[in-house]
């Protein structure tokens, strides 16, 4: 595995900037300009590159969906949220239409976020392709047909041109797929989720969404651990601050920052993406958040090594 | 089990808190505390939490004290929290934990709005 790359990052329901959100921005450049005169390309992009991410970009409004780079010409995707349609579209534009891909797609539950870009998502429709659908709920193609079914919506399951296959997992039982090894852990959330955690040979990538932890439990506490043990990369659900995660919103199914911080710190994780954003969070606030868990992750360090904090955003590409 | 000796002051009933909360001595934390929360009631003495000997809370600590502010809620209770360091204040910060428990400067600015 050598890179990752968010297609979709926003939590429960896809989002998009509004027209006043964009006049804010362009607003906020302007004045930051102050006038400055732009001779070159490389001079605005520089400019553009010094302004508040809030600013110069977005965080975006995807749903989840994930793309892990692995080391065969297979293709591993977490999750077909709505950011599946852009990375289908990816696919087809870079691959053509008479050249057979294999998709592994990994669902962590069958909600609709996590769901609703797979009619979008073209390679589905191209004969030749072949695309296995992974996850650990017996009723997952069940679900998956069931959303292209009228009147949800107006193509059928049958009109796909492609080979689509299910294949349901055991939980904490490895499966070997195209030189990866993909290990499901049941993860505390309505109706079930899982989290995948991914090895190659030189890398690991922990993709866990959709998660509540019961911070009450050591033993859960020991077992995450383990899960994310040594991961380069874990991709971890930031959805609720702690106090909303314990309070209101518990039994929501969802984590905070700060858990994310512990459980990496504790599995001596190289890197945390917060990821599965709050929908009702703007850029300056998502902004913050990372800010703070940067913040949190050196006050909490104490002798271990630097745990890097970033915040996943739509197309973000990292490499591993 | 944790030592958490208690005073009075101003007809506020403190609790001093020292050390490290996380996931290996929460549970104790929460078990130790139980019982002066059983008084923390309408008509009793509030209950103040001295945080100054506390140098480090993970979220199991936080929750314990999300717990019996409930707990004291419920009953009526008045329920603070005083004299964080600055670090554990940066935590209850980024946490939201300061937005719902009271959090205070010090016992002596507690005591003054809670004491009687």
């Amino acid at each position: 595995m050598n890179q990752v790359v968010f297609w979709g990052t926003r939590g429960s329901l896809p989002v998009s900037l509004t027209h006043r959100d964009i006049r804010e921005r362009i607003i906020a450049a302007l004045t930051a300009a102050n006038g400055k005169n732009f001779k070159t390309r490389a001079a605005l992009d520089d400019f553009v590159d010094k302004l508040p991410f809030s600013v110069a970009g977005t965080f975006g409004g995807n749903s989840s969906c994930v793309e892990i780079v692995g080391d065969s010409d297979d293709h591993f995707i977490c999750d077909m949220g709505s950011g599946a349609r852009p990375l289908g579209q990816a696919k087809i534009a870079r691959f053509g239409i008479p050249n057979p891909q294999t998709y592994h797609i990994f669902i962590s539950h069958l909600h609709w976020d996590h769901l609703m870009g797979f009619p979008y998502f073209a390679p589905m429709y191209i004969p030749g392709n072949r695309i296995v659908v992974h996850g650990c709920h017996a009723d997952l193609e069940q679900a998956v047909r069931l959303q292209m079914q009228s009147p949800s919506f107006p193509v059928d399951y049958a009109q796909a041109g492609a080979r689509i296959e299910f294949d349901v997992m055991t939980p904490d039982q490895p499966r070997y797929v195209s030189c990866i090894n993909v290990t499901p852990k049941k993860q505390r959330h309505t109706g079930d989720s899982y989290g995948y955690r991914f090895e190659s040979l030189d890398k690991t990538v922990v993709y866990s969404t959709d998660s509540e932890h019961q911070l009450e439990n050591p033993d859960e506490h020991a077992e995450f651990s383990q899960f994310f043990r040594k991961a380069d990369l874990v991709i971890f659900d930031a959805m609720y601050s702690l106090a909303e995660a314990v309070s209101v919103k518990a039994d929501w199914g969802h984590s905070s920052n700060i858990v994310g911080v512990e459980l990496c710190q504790a599995a001596s994780v190289k890197r945390l993406a917060l990821f599965h954003h709050e929908p009702v969070h703007d850029d300056k606030q998502l902004s913050r958040l990372v800010a703070e868990t940067r913040r949190l992750e050196q006050i909490t360090r104490g002798s271990q090594a630097p745990l890097e904090i970033i915040s996943a955003y739509d197309g973000l590409t990292i490499a591993l | 089990m944790m030592n958490l000796p208690t005073r009075e002051q101003a007809g506020v009933l403190i609790v001093s808190v020292s050390g490290r909360i996380d996931h290996t001595t929460s549970e104790e934390f929460s078990k130790t505390l139980d019982p002066l929360l059983e008084t923390c009631a309408q008509g009793h003495p509030p209950v103040l939490l001295d945080f100054a000997g506390v140098d480090y809370i993970s979220s199991a600590g936080l929750r314990v004290l999300m717990m019996a502010s409930r707990r004291a809620k419920a009953q009526q209770g008045a329920f603070a929290i005083a004299a964080l360091q600055p670090l554990v204040q940066e935590v209850f910060a980024i946490s939201r934990f300061n937005l719902i428990v009271p959090c205070y400067a010090s016992v002596d600015s507690a005591c003054k709005v809670l004491g009687s």
